[in-house]
């Protein structure tokens, strides 16, 4: 990364500190001067818009936890505290709650940019997986704060869902038992779930680095698929790409605001105000919306271990997606077959996630197996066939031919559908 | 054999408390219908006459089961609460007695409530709620209004994000205490001696002789606590069933979010920020990509 900088310090103390620790040259040729494809569109700033979620997620986090007791007793009414009697406690909270929604909101249209663009495909690899990762490390980490307030849906969603790992064979109901630290989940449940709960961001922080520091190595994707060839083609970050993801991050914030501000808990569960009772089993129970898909998955398979797997398998199966897709174009936008699948397995996700809320019982059940088979089908069959049956259109010879071609005379600023640039 | 007895009380316990929970029933689920509330939308706010109306219901009608733990008696005189004055308020804690302690002697003792206190719940705990309420547990009022929901259902759950509909639990809470009908469905026999609420959405209507009368709701605790004038008030309001029930209800979302005036009057200028400053964004965009072919 630092290799693109042609910093030279200037001052004294700036010469001492770059001869001891070279971190301002790092730091401008990975976010200065870092040669940018010059025609990323707005689907790359969910990137930005991501980092700028996990720092606010942390930030309302420590505060809430100064707050916060995490023990059954008491973890119900510290929440209602925090609400109540903190000064603006109710906006650290309702942002920490919906800041949660808004990470996957983001995150899910960064890997549907990254499926559509072919950003797995090689030479990025190693930044795909360890995007996977981070999806993983997220989902951990929002299902234990979703425990946290211990209401009626934290509570059982924590049941169901620590309840899955005693399908496994043999040391199923061992590893269940280590995980709650008890014989139920209880007060050493909730307490090590904070504990995680506050460990797991600064760990997705870190991967978060590794991820950027992969594709600052590799460069960037960017629309055409096309690796930039000259000078023509990219542009430094700072102020095209800081200013851009800057503009994007704000609406965003806009975005962000009308759920924090105004429907608060139009994300949430009313449940979940009741307080956690162990003897009281909620007639549906539902995990948050973000699991859905997932959750329908599980439901799907009519076995608890294969379930289980199915669940797992769903995102595991993202990790060697760079070598079951065998097209040779990366972009999308000149695979015409491609585009199409891609958005029939974009409807089968949010048909997978309505599923999810619905109750497992007649046509529901019928739906979620098809559409999780499709699930699978896309990513084993549909993706390596492809590569072979379809006739992509020709892809430019680079960047600049590209722009010259559909996007001069364009306003500047103007968001582009994804097929026209 | 103890165990035996607690295994049994405490299925017996699940069985009547799953009676009582809200559930999305998946047949005859009660609709429930959209009313017009002061504090709903961007400008929302609690109409203060009508959260001390509200709050008097709750005194003389609903305080004898239900409490309000959560609540203290300073939030009376708070900022986008019922606004009462701090000595009106401070008149109000001294009313109740409130449990301290202990005392020197090592005793607990009661003392008259002040503003720091919080309202102390009729019932020692739920077990004793149970025992006064033939077998019923009158839920803590605090948080009720953002603890029940209607099934919205597709489409209408996307339109409810735009529309900013928050407020399915105070619809709710007037939907229950207004449509207790004159007489139970003669189809629950002669033998029903509970009540009925065809919006109540903690229970279900199982008796077999109803089965084909579709209907909504179901056996309910607590019988109709409103009637006509049964609270007095002063400042001219119709002394109505309905009355009382937008009334109670708009005081019981006010408990369960007592800040919901300041997060809407700050969220608008929150917003009238973001957008004036990423106007500026945007042309700060366009001026600095203006030499780029993009």
């Amino acid at each position: 990364m630092a290799g693109h900088s042609n910093y030279v310090p200037q001052s004294a103390a700036a010469k001492w500190l770059e001869s001891r620790l070279p971190v301002i040259s790092l730091v401008r040729g990975s976010f200065v001067d870092f040669p940018t494809p010059k025609n990323l569109n707005y689907w790359w700033a969910f990137g930005g818009i991501l980092f700028f979620v996990l720092i606010a997620q942390i930030i309302t986090g420590i505060v809430l936890a100064m707050h916060y007791t995490p023990n059954a007793g008491l973890a119900f009414d510290s929440v209602e505290h925090i609400m109540r009697d903190v000064n603006f406690g109710w906006m650290l909270r309702y942002l920490h709650t919906n800041g949660a929604s808004m990470f996957f909101i983001a995150v899910y249209i960064h890997i549907f940019r990254g499926l559509y663009y072919g950003s797995y495909k090689a030479p990025r690899e190693i930044s795909w997986i360890l995007g996977v990762i981070i999806f993983l490390i997220m989902m951990g980490t929002a299902f234990m704060g979703y425990v946290l307030p211990w209401g009626q849906m934290s509570f059982w969603g924590a049941t169901v869902i620590t309840n899955l790992f005693s399908a496994i064979p043999m040391v199923g109901e061992a590893i269940r038992t280590w995980l709650w630290g008890g014989f139920a989940v209880d007060n050493a449940t909730l307490n090590r779930f904070f504990s995680l709960h506050y460990l797991l961001p600064f760990m997705i922080f870190g991967v978060v680095i590794l991820h950027v520091w992969a594709f600052h190595t590799t460069g960037n994707n960017n629309p055409t698929g096309v690796q930039p060839k000259t000078k023509q083609d990219t542009i430094p970050f700072h102020p095209y790409y800081t200013v851009k993801d800057l503009f994007a991050i704000v609406v965003f914030m806009i975005f962000f605001s009308w759920f924090a501000f105004y429907v608060p808990n139009y994300m949430g569960h009313p449940d979940n105000y009741i307080e956690a009772n162990p003897l009281v089993t909620p007639a549906h129970i539902v995990p948050e919306w973000y699991f859905l898909p997932f959750y329908a998955i599980l439901r799907a398979v009519p076995d608890k271990l294969g379930g289980v797997v199915a669940m797992f398998g769903a995102i595991a199966i993202l990790f060697v997606l760079p070598w079951l897709d065998t097209s040779k174009v990366r972009s999308g936008t000149y695979r015409p077959l491609f585009k199409q699948f891609f958005w029939i397995f974009a409807l089968n996700a949010v048909a997978l996630g309505y599923l999810g809320a619905m109750p497992a019982e007649g046509t529901y059940v019928l739906l979620s197996r098809i559409c999780t088979i499709y699930y699978f089908a896309h990513f084993l069959i549909i993706l390596p066939m492809l590569g072979f049956l379809e006739k992509p259109r020709p892809v430019p010879t680079s960047i600049s031919e590209a722009v010259l071609k559909s996007g001069a005379g364009k306003p500047a600023g103007a968001t582009a559908a994804p097929d026209t640039k | 054999m103890s165990t035996m007895i607690k295994m049994v009380r405490s299925f017996a316990t699940v069985a009547a408390l799953a009676a009582a929970t809200p559930a999305l029933a998946a047949g005859n689920a009660p609709h429930i219908e959209r009313e017009q509330w002061s504090f709903s939308g961007p400008f929302g706010f609690f109409d203060r006459g009508q959260l001390q109306r509200g709050f008097k219901v709750y005194q003389e009608v609903c305080a004898s089961c239900h409490g309000v733990r959560q609540l203290a008696f300073r939030n009376l005189a708070d900022y986008g609460g019922p606004s009462f004055t701090e000595d009106q308020a401070k008149q109000i804690a001294s009313e109740y007695t409130v449990v301290d302690g202990p005392n020197s002697d090592g005793d607990m003792y009661d003392r008259p409530g002040i503003l720091a206190d919080k309202f102390p719940s009729p019932f020692p705990n739920e077990e004793a709620a149970r025992a006064s309420n033939g077998g019923a547990y009158p839920p803590d009022f605090s948080l009720l209004a953002k603890a029940r929901a209607g099934h919205r259902g597709f489409p209408w759950f996307v339109f409810d994000a735009f529309t900013q509909y928050q407020e399915q639990g105070p619809d709710y809470i007037y939907a229950l205490l207004t449509s207790y009908p004159e007489e139970n469905p003669a189809c629950l026999g002669e033998d029903f001696s509970g009540y009925y609420n065809p919006k109540f959405l903690g229970g279900s209507v199982t008796a077999e002789e109803c089965a084909h009368e579709h209907l909504t709701g179901g056996p309910i605790g607590m019988a109709p606590p409103l009637s006509e004038e049964i609270v007095e008030y002063t400042d001219g309001t119709p002394m109505t069933v309905d009355q009382y029930a937008r009334d109670v209800s708009a005081f019981m979302m006010w408990a369960a979010e007592p800040h919901l005036e300041e997060r809407k009057k700050i969220g608008f200028r929150v917003m009238i920020f973001l957008i004036f400053f990423a106007g500026l964004l945007y042309f700060t965009k366009k001026k600095i990509w203006s030499n780029v072919d993009h």
